[in-house]
């Protein structure tokens, strides 16, 4: 075995290696928003009592969850293409992996939505609050803030799993790193560097996500205790 | 193009999801054995132990299984070990499963009761007979429902092997395809049987997870 690793050759690329880090943050980061707002319409779609809206909520949940999401990005990429429609790999990438995390966030809020406790609810029917009022203060940010722990790692989660949209060619980290060590036939030293820009991706977003808690749950701040 | 979908393709794809179980089976029992052992770093004694597992587990739950599998698949061969697609996507399952299930095996030797580790020290036993007389029957318990679960993420990742070239289900799909092109028909196909190996488990894991652990019902009753 001769260990001849040449690190320099690839550090000299470092401006792709950037662009294809933007970039998958940049699909992490619209895939979170969509993929929240998703999962709080789907958990309030799930717990709605209209038996049709609960079924469709379960399907779209049980089905992306029990499904790769390898599959589900060809599905949306040659989905969107035999319905005629011409789109960049970049935005179906963006739109399979929220489709993706959209269902793992409604489980998880819903989730949180059923660790309210009723009387919580009950109290605030007998305030004469409006449904949307008790949705919006009683139950939605409580719920939030129980399961923001598992919701972050998901969307941590989710910017790993992003790496598979390199099979669409979507530009990003793993597409640049793949051409990269076919460019320059050093493929240990180019995965190595790729694995390391990943795990300081996923620590930014770590710290980001804990800074983002300690903005918009100021309870918590100030008790330094969750719910 | 290459005709209409036959049956001669409907056994292809069997036989690729054949390899998916194949492949599933060998990331649990690897992973299973070596998440074991992390699982037991994580709580060690040792400092050392404890610090380099817990580096282990982060560095692997920070990378992707697709950067693990173009590293096993491509970076070895750049440092003169030839792997065939089947080692690689074997091993990175091993060794992504085994920071996973470490984890959540971690979570379970930490949840069995304070006094049930306190009172088998009080009995003198020592710390082998104390993990597999005390704690392992009680930490199984609650490790099946998460484990149940996780081997639906298994099925799942087993897809991320199609890159290196081994044909599982995910890549038998593509290799029809590329002799029909009629990828969204194909693709629905390949979910489907994706959806048949994953729900029942996700099933099993939730009646797991509902039932309860019997042994601590009883204790509580007492």
């Amino acid at each position: 075995m001769n260990l001849n690793l040449d690190f320099a050759a690839i550090l000299e690329r470092w401006p792709a290696f950037l662009e294809g880090a933007l970039l998958t943050l940049q699909l992490a980061f619209i895939a979170t928003v969509l993929g929240t707002v998703i999962g709080v319409l789907g958990a309030i779609g799930r717990r709605s009592g209209y038996p049709i809206v609960t079924r469709i909520c379960g399907i779209y949940v049980e089905a992306i969850r029990n499904t790769p999401l390898l599959v589900q990005i060809f599905l949306v990429y040659f989905g969107l293409a035999s319905l005629g429609l011409k789109f960049s790999a970049f935005t179906v990438a963006a739109a399979a992996l929220t489709i993706n995390v959209g269902a793992y966030t409604t489980e998880i809020i819903r989730a949180g939505f059923d660790s309210i406790p009723r009387g919580q609810i009950e109290a605030a029917e007998g305030l004469a609050l409006s449904r949307a009022q008790i949705y919006w203060h009683v139950v939605m940010w409580p719920a939030i803030e129980k399961v923001y722990p598992s919701l972050t790692s998901q969307f941590v989660l989710l910017m790993l799993a992003s790496s598979v949209t390199s099979q669409i060619s979507a530009e990003e980290l793993t597409a640049v790193a793949n051409y990269i060590q076919s460019d320059t036939y050093r493929a240990f030293e180019t995965y190595i560097l790729v694995a390391i820009v990943y795990i300081i991706l996923s620590l930014v977003m770590r710290a980001g996500f804990w800074l983002l808690g300690l903005v918009i749950f100021p309870r918590r701040r100030r008790l330094g205790t969750p719910l | 193009m290459g005709g209409s979908l036959n049956a001669n393709h409907l056994m292809f794809l069997g036989y690729g999801a054949l390899w998916t179980i194949g492949l599933s089976v060998i990331g649990l029992l690897g992973g299973g054995i070596a998440g074991f052992v992390v699982a037991l770093c994580r709580i060690s004694p040792s400092r050392i132990v404890r610090f380099l597992s817990t580096g282990y587990v982060q560095l692997i739950q920070g990378t992707p299984l697709l950067v693990i599998m173009f590293l096993t698949y491509f970076g070895l061969p750049a440092l003169g070990v030839t792997v065939s697609p089947l080692t690689a996507a074997g091993a990175s399952l091993t060794i992504f499963v085994s920071a996973y299930l470490g984890e959540i095996w971690r979570g379970c030797f930490e949840s069995v009761p304070k006094p049930q580790w306190e009172a088998a020290e009080g009995l003198a036993l020592s710390r082998s007979q104390r993990m597999l007389k005390v704690i392992l029957p009680q930490a199984i318990r609650i490790a099946t429902p998460p484990t149940v679960g996780f081997m639906v993420q298994i099925i799942k990742n087993t897809s991320l092997a199609s890159v290196v070239g081994f044909v599982e289900l995910a890549r038998s799909g593509q290799i029809i395809n590329n002799s029909l092109f009629e990828p969204f028909l194909i693709y629905t196909i390949i979910a489907v049987i994706y959806f048949a190996l994953c729900y029942p488990l996700s099933r099993f894991s939730h009646r797991l997870e509902k039932r309860g652990d019997p042994a601590r019902i009883e204790l509580e009753a007492a």
